[in-house]
C-alpha cells in the first residue's frame, strides 16, 4: 500500500499520487496545491503530532492527520 | 436581507449588505490573492490614512477599507482576506467569495506572488471564472529578481487574457502602470477577456442544461455560468448566500430544477 502524507517524517520530501476524497474535500486540497506529481515536504509537526506543516508550491500550510491522510504519495526521501 | 440587487442598484445593495457608506458610490476595486501575496501592503501604500476598519456584515473576519485619488477620481478599495480558493470552506473564502461575486467589485486585483507563480495562479483562475474585471498584479518581483526569478508578463497576459502589472509594493514599484490599468479596465478603456476553462463533455452538457434556469431565477445579474458549476459541485454556501442576498423567492425556481 502506498504511504500517504500524514506517514511522511518531518524534513522529508514526497510526491502527491491521488487524492483519497471526493467533492468538496477533494477540491479543498487540490486547491491547497496538491495535485498529482506536485513535490511536498513536511517541515514540522506540532508537539502533540497534530497538525503537521506542509511546504506545498512555496507556501506553508498546515494540515491535520485527517486531510494528510487522505493524501496518497509517494516517498521520495530528503 | 431579502433586498434584491436589481431593484435598488449596485451602490445601494453594496451600502446595504457589505457595511459601505453612502459616500461610497466611487469605483470600487478589490484586493484578492493567497495569503502573504502583499495584499495589504498595498492597499496601506494606496490608502495611507484614509482607511479604516470593521468587521464584516455578521463575520468575525476583519473588513479594510479605504479611498485614493488617482488622475483626480476617487477610488474605494477593499482589502480582501488571503484564501487559496474561492469555495468557501472557510469564514475568509466565504468572504472572499461573496464580495467578488455579490458587492462586484469595478475592478478585483488579483495580487500573486512572483516567486511562486504557479501555486497562484489557481487563485486567479477562480476569480476569472466569476468576474471578467480582474486584473493581475505580479508582486514581489523585487524577491523574484533577487532569487533569479523571471516573470514574463507579457506572456502571461496572453495566456491570461487579463491586464498584468508587475510590483514591488513594499518600496512601490510598478505602481503608477498597476493604477493605469486598473483605471482602464474600470472606464473600459480596457476590457479583459479571461480564459474560459473547459471542463469534460459530461459536466459542460450539464452546464449547458443548467445555465438557462439559472439565468431563469437569478437574472443576469450574476456570471451564471460559474452560478451553474458550482450548483454542480454541490455548493451548498453559495445557495445560503444566494438566498441571504437575493431574498428567497428567486431562488424558487432554482431549487424546483435542483430538486
Ligand atoms: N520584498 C517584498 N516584500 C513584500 C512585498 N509586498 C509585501 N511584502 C512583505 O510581505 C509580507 C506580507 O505582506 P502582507 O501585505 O501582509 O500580505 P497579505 O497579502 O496582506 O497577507 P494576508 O493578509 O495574510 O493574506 C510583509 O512582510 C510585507 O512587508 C514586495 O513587493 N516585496
Ligand atoms: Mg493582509
Amino acid at each position: 500500500m502506498c504511504p500517504t502524507l500524514n506517514n511522511i517524517p518531518v524534513g522529508c520530501n514526497a510526491l502527491v499520487k491521488k487524492i483519497n476524497a471526493s467533492g468538496i474535500k477533494k477540491r479543498r486540497l487540490l486547491d491547497l496545491g496538491l495535485v498529482p506529481g506536485t513535490k511536498v515536504e513536511a517541515v514540522g509537526r506540532s508537539p502533540l503530532g497534530d497538525p503537521t506543516a506542509y511546504n506545498i508550491r512555496g507556501a506553508v500550510i498546515a494540515l491535520r492527520n485527517e486531510e494528510a491522510s487522505m493524501v496518497q504519495v509517494s516517498k521520495l526521501g530528503n | 436581507m431579502g433586498l434584491t440587487y436589481q431593484s435598488t442598484g449596485t451602490a445601494a445593495f453594496r451600502e446595504e449588505a457589505f457595511n459601505f457608506s453612502a459616500d461610497d458610490k466611487q469605483p470600487v476595486i478589490a484586493l484578492a490573492g493567497n495569503p502573504n501575496t502583499g495584499k495589504s501592503t498595498l492597499f496601506n501604500l494606496l490608502t495611507g490614512l484614509r482607511q479604516h476598519t470593521g468587521n464584516w456584515p455578521g463575520k468575525t473576519v476583519l473588513q479594510s477599507k479605504g479611498s485614493f485619488i488617482h488622475q483626480g477620481i476617487k477610488y474605494t478599495v477593499v482589502d480582501l482576506p488571503g484564501t487559496y480558493s474561492l469555495l468557501a470552506n472557510s469564514i475568509e473564502e466565504q468572504v472572499a467569495r461573496d464580495f467578488i461575486c455579490f458587492a462586484k467589485p469595478d475592478v478585483t486585483v488579483v495580487v500573486v506572488d512572483a516567486t511562486c507563480l504557479e501555486r497562484n495562479l489557481n487563485f486567479v483562475l477562480q476569480v476569472m471564472e466569476i468576474t471578467n474585471k480582474v486584473v493581475v498584479c505580479v508582486n514581489l518581483i523585487d524577491e523574484a529578481r533577487r532569487k533569479k526569478i523571471q516573470v514574463h508578463t507579457d506572456k502571461l497576459r496572453k495566456m491570461l487574457g487579463v491586464p498584468v502589472a508587475s510590483t514591488a509594493a513594499n518600496i512601490g514599484e510598478g505602481i503608477p502602470k498597476l493604477l493605469d490599468l486598473v483605471s482602464k479596465v474600470v472606464f473600459d478603456k480596457l476590457k479583459p477577456k479571461p480564459v474560459q476553462i473547459k471542463y469534460d463533455k459530461e459536466i459542460e452538457e450539464a452546464v449547458s442544461k443548467l445555465e438557462p434556469k439559472v439565468i431563469e431565477a437569478l437574472g443576469s445579474e450574476l456570471n451564471s455560468r460559474w452560478v451553474a458549476l458550482r450548483l454542480l459541485e454541490g455548493d451548498t454556501t453559495l445557495i445560503q448566500s444566494l438566498e441571504n442576498y437575493y431574498g428567497k423567492q428567486h431562488l424558487q425556481t432554482l431549487q424546483e430544477v435542483l430538486a
